[in-house]
């Protein structure tokens, strides 16, 4: 049956048809619809789970392939970064059954803290790596990779891209999901107990290993050659492959060389179709890879090949491609005239700015908001995390001083505090990312005596990518109630000053509690708890009323995007509008009214 | 048929399910579809854009600049943002109701979208329509993106039938606002009609 999806319904079609066992993630744009598309399908008899980290998701999905099932981990790039421990130490062992770790790469940046690229993961983990250009490709690409995978006995990874992840296309799904059968776990310390020896072996035949990948990769369907002979190349890989054919699909005479297993280089297929090229450009988006591998390629075996991309910048070193900056580089490249058709873009009206921000009556901003009144005057350090509340940093609010990698901001603020014993150093972290590495962080702190104030916002999920359930949510992906786990408990256990838990939404009582928590010494946290507005939806709404002064203090404040000017007069956008009644609290003459729903 | 059709607005407007529905209504007629959506980050409040490829002529999924016959605009400001997608005889229809950043209410900047909508007049074909004003005949602001859709089909640009439209928006609506979407739609319907030539 044909169904239209998107890339990262593909990928899960594709690992549902391979008969996948277990499938293991964590949240993390552009990757999140995989796992959320497997839980969509008819997929009894999987095990499926949002971890609370990569690490574990890594870790869970590595004992089943030990077992001979059919794993599947996915994550953004730089969760693999988290899992990279895991990861680097079973590339050594290997696995019995077919893993597959999805590592979704996102140019541009567009949602990520890197441009990092996951093949030079693969690269430094010594094991291979699938690049698809689209969603057919990743749907019959996820398949191939659980194939080599349990062929060469190690895990692989899969890399897509947030243009392929997010874009949608007609795949052949199968109708029923048959799992894969699997002997079990059979015990053998020589095999999974890493030790220095093991590893000084394992590497060896690793490397020896990888040059008959590389060997098998070179007859592999989607490493192809089109386009007639030529001297003049052009060599792609992921997207940019299909920028590069769509402006090529006019020049057949121009060779387009496309590989999609980056590592192990596909070295015989490389040879045979350089051959007779006397310069090949290479369009790739973040590192230049390719461009590298083709470089050593070429001195090895001393090509007599002029090699062309991002190192030459012929290729920007940074940012996403597009069909239009491939054309512009192609028609550079083979000298076309420019492209006469695109609409004159010079004497365009100044655009509005449009900076992403936290949505109308989102409880995060009331959070903000009262930490930044209680502590006005006073000398601070706000350590921001990874979430939508990184959002905090944007004007009025101000309130997000640093922000580095999931969980920073409970350790940053702890290396503030020892450093400057004046300022009050204070760590924001929504109650996903405290489940996914902020717990060691205020492990960390109480053992070390810091002096902090921790904000734990909560509004029960995870926001920022779509609303997945977490440890403290209760429900799990197999659809059972797991219970909630208390962060107050957690916090208690680990023995900190205070704990305490306000509602945001009542501004005096949060100010207040900010103000009695920063005054004391030591580890102390306020869990800030109101629910996402995008999971209660709320019917309420304010209304400015005639005793208004236009004094436009509750815009200045607040930034909330529902309030608005209306021929110089604030006005609420009741559409946008949740009736928070932030803006109400800060009015300095009571005049906005209403929130009955 | 190889159409190019892009959808442009700001976080929240219903953008997705307008290109949905363009999407489902070109697959059920046969088509070959590829479609792209901004999702993430940009979504709180954020330009968002949707691409929509029917036909076997492309390989991105994204449009190429000058490559659109459609634009189908949501907010004014983002289709001129948008406008280089447009072909020299592409056709934008564009809500001139403008949505205003923060930024503008912080600054007090004026902006109200009347600019765009000159320029707009001045250098493209195109289809302007106050979706504030329509709305408020529909009750709420909720049924925007049927109605721009609507005219998009009303105008013929789409190359769709309006049947496999109607049926797919029976599918894709919750039952409850299905009449107040179907308003919208033919009203739509009717504006791309007269003001399509
Ligand atoms: S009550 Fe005020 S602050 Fe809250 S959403 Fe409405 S306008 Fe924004
Ligand atoms: S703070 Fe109160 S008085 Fe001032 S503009 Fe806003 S509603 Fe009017």
């Amino acid at each position: 049956m044909k169904e239209y999806v998107m890339g990262n319904g593909a990928i899960a079609l594709g690992a549902l048809k391979a008969g996948v066992n277990i499938a293991c993630g964590y949240p993390g744009t552009p990757s999140s619809e995989i796992i959320e598309s497997l839980a969509k399908h008819p997929h009894e008899g999987l095990h499926l789970e949002w971890s609370v980290n990569e690490k574990a998701a890594l870790e869970v999905a590595a004992a089943a392939a030990y077992s001979g099932a059919r794993a599947l981990v996915t994550m953004k790039q730089v969760g693999l970064n988290v899992a990279s421990d895991p990861l680097m130490s079973l590339a050594y062992v290997g696995v019995e059954g077919g893993m597959v770790i999805v590592s979704a790469d996102d140019p541009g940046p567009i949602s990520s803290q890197t441009e990092q690229d996951t093949r030079r993961f693969a690269d430094f983990a010594r094991i291979p790596v699938f690049d698809p250009a689209s969603p057919e490709e990743a749907f019959e690409m996820i398949q191939d990779a659980f194939d080599y995978s349990e062929k060469y006995k190690t895990p692989v990874i899969f890399r897509p891209t947030t243009r392929v992840d997010h874009g949608y296309a007609s795949v052949e799904a199968s109708d029923a999901y048959v799992p894969k059968a699997y002997d079990g776990f059979t015990k053998d310390a020589g095999r999974f107990v890493i030790f220095p020896r093991l590893s000084y072996k394992n590497h060896g035949l690793m490397e020896e290993r990888n040059v008959r990948i590389g060997e098998d990769f070179s007859s592999y369907k989607f490493n192809t050659v089109e386009g007639a002979a030529s001297e003049k190349a052009v060599l792609a890989g992921g997207i940019s492959y299909m920028y590069a054919k769509e402006f090529l699909k006019d020049h057949p005479e121009v060779k387009l060389i496309r590989v999609a297993t980056a590592y192990p280089l596909p070295e015989s297929f490389l040879l045979k179709a350089l051959e007779g090229v006397s310069e090949v450009l290479c369009i790739e988006e973040l590192s230049p890879y390719l461009e590298e591998q083709l470089l050593k390629l070429a001195g090895k075996h001393h090509l007599p090949v002029t090699v062309l991309g991002k190192l030459t910048s012929h290729v920007p070193a940074m940012g996403e491609n597009s069909a239009d900056s491939v054309a512009a580089i192609l028609r550079n490249y083979l000298n076309l005239p420019a492209d006469a058709e695109t609409n004159d873009a010079s004497d365009l009206p100044e655009l509005p700015m449009r900076p992403p921000v936290l949505c109308a009556g989102c409880p995060h901003r009331a959070s903000f908001y009262a930490v930044k009144k209680a502590m006005a005057g006073e000398k601070t350090y706000y350590c921001g995390d990874i979430g939508c509340y990184t959002l905090g940093n944007s004007m009025p609010l101000d309130m997000v001083d640093t922000c580095l990698c999931m969980g920073a901001g409970v350790t940053m603020a702890q290396g503030f505090s020892h450093i400057d014993g004046e300022g009050k150093a204070f760590a924001f972290i929504g109650d996903s990312t405290f489940f996914a590495s902020g717990i060691t962080g205020v492990v960390n702190a109480v053992f070390n005596e810091a002096d902090i104030t921790i904000c734990i916002l909560d509004n029960s999920t995870t926001a920022m990518t779509g609303h997945q359930p977490h440890p403290g949510t209760g429900i799990n992906l197999m659809g059972h109630d797991a219970g909630k786990i208390s962060i107050t408990r957690i916090l208690e256990g680990i023995g900190l000053q205070k704990v305490v838990t306000v509602d945001p939404l009542d501004l005096e009582k949060a100010i207040a509690t900010v103000k009695e928590c920063a005054a004391i010494k030591g580890v102390k946290a306020i869990i800030f708890k109101s629910p996402c507005i995008a999971i209660e939806k709320s019917k309420k709404k304010c209304t400015i009323t005639e005793s208004c002064i236009n004094c436009k203090k509750c815009i200045r404040e607040t930034g909330c995007p529902a309030l608005t000017l209306a021929d110089g007069k604030v006005v609420i956008d009741t559409l946008l509008c949740t009736g928070c009644g932030l803006c109400k609290q800060v009015c300095p003459v009571k005049a906005i009214g209403g929130d009955e729903g | 048929m190889n159409k190019d059709i892009l959808i442009c607005g700001v976080g929240g407007q219903g953008t997705v399910l307008a290109s949905g529905i363009i999407a489902a209504s070109a697959l059920a007629e046969g088509h070959i579809v590829h479609s792209a959506e901004t999702i993430g980050m940009a979504q709180r409040g954020g330009p968002v854009t949707s691409h929509v490829r029917i036909g076997a002529d492309a390989y991105s999924p994204l449009i190429p600049f000058g490559k659109a016959d459609l634009i189908l605009g949501f907010e004014p400001s983002e289709v001129v943002r948008n406008l280089r997608y447009l072909s020299k005889d592409g056709l934008a229809i564009v809500n001139t109701a403008a949505v205003k950043p923060v930024t503008a209410s912080l600054s007090g900047s004026g902006y109200d979208g009347t600019e765009m909508t000159e320029y707009l007049s001045k250098h493209t074909r195109c289809i302007l329509t106050d979706g504030d004003k329509e709305c408020e005949k529909l009750g709420s602001a909720k049924f925007l993106n049927i109605l721009l859709l609507g005219i998009a089909a009303g105008s013929g640009v789409l190359g769709l039938q309006k049947d496999t439209l109607v049926s797919v928006i029976e599918k894709r609506v919750p039952a409850k606002f299905l009449e107040a979407n179907m308003q919208a739609f033919l009203n739509g319907f009717t504006i791309g009609q007269t003001k399509g030539e």
